[in-house]
C-alpha cells in the first residue's frame, strides 16, 4: 500500500482497524478527539460498533465487557480520563482480559494542560490501578511506528491476555506524517474464544472475575499474573539504538518524540566532535534494563543523560538499570514545553566539561 | 425405592436448569434467593441459558455468578451495565442480563444505569432495592426511607442532611428512549407470581430485540434492618411500598411517561 499523510490519532485509528478492532468506545479528550471523529466515520463503513460513552470510567468497563466476548478491543483518551479508566484496566488485568489502551499523554497533574508531555509514565509503567499487576507499555517515537506499535499491540494483548498499553505524548496524536498501513489481512486468524463468554453451551459456564475472597486463590492468581509479566520480560524487550559506538563518551536515554528531537541534538553534537548516541526504549515495560546496563557499561562511557517531557521519571529507571555503575544525569522540560534540540546539548556540553576533568 | 410422595415434590419443586446446585450464602430471610431463581426460570422458560450472560455487582450479589448455570462476569462497583453495554454491542445475538443492588446501582453506578436506559441498551437489569448497604454491614444507602436506622445513620436517616429516598424506578422513567420499567416485590406468593412475569417480560423484550428492560425488586434484609424475616416482609408492605409503589412504569414502545 502507498503511503498517506495523516495525522497521528487518525493513523493509529486505521491501524487498530487493519488489526481487526471493529468496535471503539471513547469518550472526548484533547489531544486524542481525532481518534473518535474518525472512528465515527470509519466504523460504519467496515460494519463496526462506535460507541461515545458518559465517562471515560464507563468506557474503561465497556472495553471491559467487550473484552469479554474475545474480540480484539480497544480505547483512547488522554492524562486525566486515563486516570478515570485505572479501575478497569485493574480488573482487566485481574480478569486476564486482553485489550489495548492508547494514551496521548498531556501535561498533568489535574487537569493540567493539552499539550504534549510524558509525565504519566509511571502511571503507565507502575500500574496506576490498584493491585499487583503491570501493563506491556509501547512507546512510538513517529507516526508510523504508532501504526506499527498498534498493530502489534493487539497481538501482545492476545498472546498474554492482559491489557497493553500506548502511549505517546501529544505530538504523536496532532502531528502528521507520511504513513504506510499493512494490508489488511484478507483472512484473519479468528479471535481465541477458549476463555471468553460465549454461551454455557456444551461447557461449564464460565466465569470472568478478578475476585478471589480466598486468599490461597488470591496468591495464585497474582503469581499467574507475576509469571506473564516476567515471560514478558524475556520475550518483548523492544529498544533502537542511535549512533551507539564503541568510542562514545556518553548516552542518551529517551523515548518517543523527545528521542527524535535528541538525534537531532546528537546529529549536531556530533559535528562538534562530541562522541555521544542514543538510547531508546519501545517498550517501557518490559524495560530494556539489561540492555541499557551493557550500553552503560562500555569502556569509554563517562555518563548517561535521560532526557523527558516530565520531571524525571524514567530516569528511576535508568538509575536502576545501571546500578551505579555510571553517573545518570536528567534533562526535563514539563507542562507541555518540549525541549529544543539547543537545550539538550547544551546540557551535554555542560556534562562534558564536568566529567572530562 | 422412591416414594410417590417424593415423586410429587420432585415435580412439584424442581431446581431450574439456569440454577447451579449450590447452597448459596445468602442470610435467612434474604430474598436474594427468591430473585436468583425468578431470574433462572425466566431464561429456562425462555430457553436462553446457552447463550446468556450475566453481569454481577459489587454487594451482596457479588457471588452470583456461583449461583447461576451460565457464563458471567463479575463487574467493578456500579459498573455493571457498562460492562453490559460493551458486551451486547459487541454480541447482539447474545443475552445479557445484569444483577445489582441498590448501593451498586442507585449510588456508585448512577451514572453507568442512566446512560445505559437512555441509550436504550438491549440487555436486562434486575435491580434489587432493600434500602441498605447489605455486604458491608448494613449502612446508608440512597434508598434508605426517612428515618430508617443505618450504622452510618445510626439515629435514622436524616433528610435535612441526606435527602431523601432516589426513587429509581421513577426516575429512569422520565427518559425518553423506549424502556420496560416496574417495579414489583418478592415479600410474598402473590407478589412472587407478579414479579415472575415482569422478570420473564423483561427478557422477553431482550429476545424481541425490543429494549433496555429494568425490573425493580423490593428485597428484605432482616440481618441488617435488625428484625426477623417474618417481621421483614410485613415492613416491606408497610414501610417499603409507601417510598416504592409497585407499579409499572414504562412499557416497550409506551409513547407516554406515566
Amino acid at each position: 500500500m502507498a503511503k498517506v499523510l495523516m495525522k497521528g490519532n487518525e493513523a493509529i485509528a486505521e491501524a487498530a482497524l487493519r488489526a481487526g478492532a471493529n468496535n471503539y468506545f471513547c469518550y472526548p479528550i484533547t489531544p486524542q478527539t481525532e481518534v473518535a471523529e474518525y472512528m465515527a466515520k470509519r466504523m460504519p463503513e467496515v460494519g463496526g460498533v462506535f460507541l461515545q460513552g458518559e465517562s471515560e470510567v464507563a468506557v474503561g468497563n465497556m472495553i471491559f465487557g467487550a473484552a469479554a466476548t474475545g474480540k480484539r478491543v480497544f480505547t483512547t483518551s488522554s492524562s486525566p480520563g486515563i486516570s478515570l479508566m485505572q479501575e478497569s484496566i485493574s480488573y482487566m488485568a485481574g480478569a486476564q482480559l486482553p485489550c489495548v489502551i492508547v494514551n496521548i499523554m498531556r501535561g498533568g497533574p489535574g487537569l493540567g494542560g493539552i499539550l504534549p508531555a510524558q509525565s504519566d509514565y509511571f502511571q503507565a509503567v507502575k500500574g496506576g490501578g490498584h493491585g499487583d499487576y503491570r501493563l506491556l507499555v509501547l512507546a512510538p517515537s513517529t507516526v508510523q511506528e504508532a501504526v506499527d506499535l498498534m498493530i502489534l499491540s493487539f497481538d501482545l494483548a492476545d498472546k498474554y491476555r492482559n491489557p497493553v498499553m500506548m502511549i505517546g505524548d501529544g505530538m504523536i496524536g496532532q502531528m502528521m506524517e507520511a504513513v504506510e498501513f499493512p494490508d489488511k489481512d484478507a483472512d484473519p486468524k479468528p479471535p481465541d474464544e477458549s476463555w471468553a463468554a460465549t454461551g454455557a453451551k456444551d461447557r461449564k459456564p464460565r466465569i470472568i472475575k478478578s475476585l478471589f475472597l480466598d486468599p490461597v486463590k488470591l496468591e495464585e492468581n497474582s503469581w499467574l499474573l507475576h509469571e506473564k509479566y516476567e515471560r514478558m520480560k524475556k520475550e518483548e524487550v523492544r529498544f533502537e539504538l542511535y549512533k551507539v559506538k564503541p568510542e562514545n563518551e556518553f548516552m542518551i536515554v529517551s523515548y518517543g518524540t523527545m528521542a527524535r528531537i535528541c538525534q537531532t541534538a546528537i546529529d549536531e553534537l556530533e559535528e562538534e566532535g562530541v562522541s555521544i548516541g542514543l538510547f531508546r526504549p519501545i517498550s517501557l515495560f518490559p524495560f530494556p534494563s539489561t540492555q541499557i546496563l551493557e550500553e552503560a557499561t562500555k569502556e569509554n562511557v563517562k555518563a548517561l543523560l535521560t532526557v523527558e517531557m516530565s520531571t524525571a521519571q524514567m530516569m528511576e529507571d535508568v538509575v536502576m538499570a545501571v546500578v551505579g555503575n555510571r553517573p545518570v544525569e536528567f534533562y526535563g522540560r514539563c507542562g507541555g514545553i518540549v525541549p529544543t534540540p539547543e537545550e539538550v546539548k547544551e546540557k551535554i556540553l555542560e556534562m562534558q566539561k564536568t566529567y572530562s576533568k | 425405592m422412591k416414594t410417590e410422595e417424593q415423586d410429587i415434590q420432585r415435580s412439584a419443586f424442581v431446581r431450574p436448569d439456569s440454577m447451579t446446585d449450590v447452597v448459596t450464602h445468602y442470610c435467612p430471610g434474604c430474598t436474594h434467593g427468591v430473585i436468583h431463581r425468578l431470574v433462572a426460570e425466566a431464561i429456562d422458560d425462555l430457553g436462553l441459558r446457552e447463550r446468556t450472560v450475566g453481569v454481577a455487582p459489587v454487594g451482596c450479589s457479588v457471588l452470583a455468578y456461583n449461583y447461576f448455570n451460565c457464563d458471567f462476569l463479575e463487574a467493578p462497583h456500579g459498573r455493571a451495565p457498562a460492562l453490559g453495554t460493551g458486551f451486547k454491542r459487541l454480541r447482539p445475538d447474545m443475552i445479557v442480563f445484569t444483577y445489582q443492588g441498590d448501593g451498586d446501582l442507585a449510588s456508585i453506578g448512577m451514572g453507568e444505569i442512566i446512560h445505559a436506559a437512555n441509550r436504550g441498551e438491549k440487555f436486562t437489569a434486575i435491580f434489587v432495592n432493600n434500602a441498605i448497604y447489605g455486604m458491608t454491614g448494613g449502612q446508608m444507602a440512597p434508598t434508605t426511607l426517612p428515618m430508617q436506622i443505618t450504622t452510618t445513620c445510626p439515629t435514622g436517616r436524616d433528610m435535612n442532611e441526606t435527602g431523601h429516598p432516589i426513587k429509581i424506578s421513577e426516575l429512569l422513567s422520565t427518559l425518553t428512549t423506549p424502556s420496560y420499567i416496574e417495579r414489583v416485590s418478592v415479600h410474598s406468593p402473590q407478589h412472587i407470581l407478579k414479579a415472575k412475569k415482569a422478570i420473564r417480560q423483561a427478557f422477553q423484550n431482550q429476545v424481541d430485540d425490543k429494549c433496555f428492560s429494568l425490573i425493580e425488586v423490593l428485597s428484605t434484609c432482616p440481618t441488617n434492618w435488625g428484625i426477623t424475616p417474618t417481621e421483614a416482609t410485613s415492613w416491606v408492605e408497610d414501610q417499603m411500598f409507601k417510598f416504592f409503589p409497585l407499579g409499572c412504569f414504562k412499557r416497550p414502545d409506551d409513547g407516554k411517561v406515566k
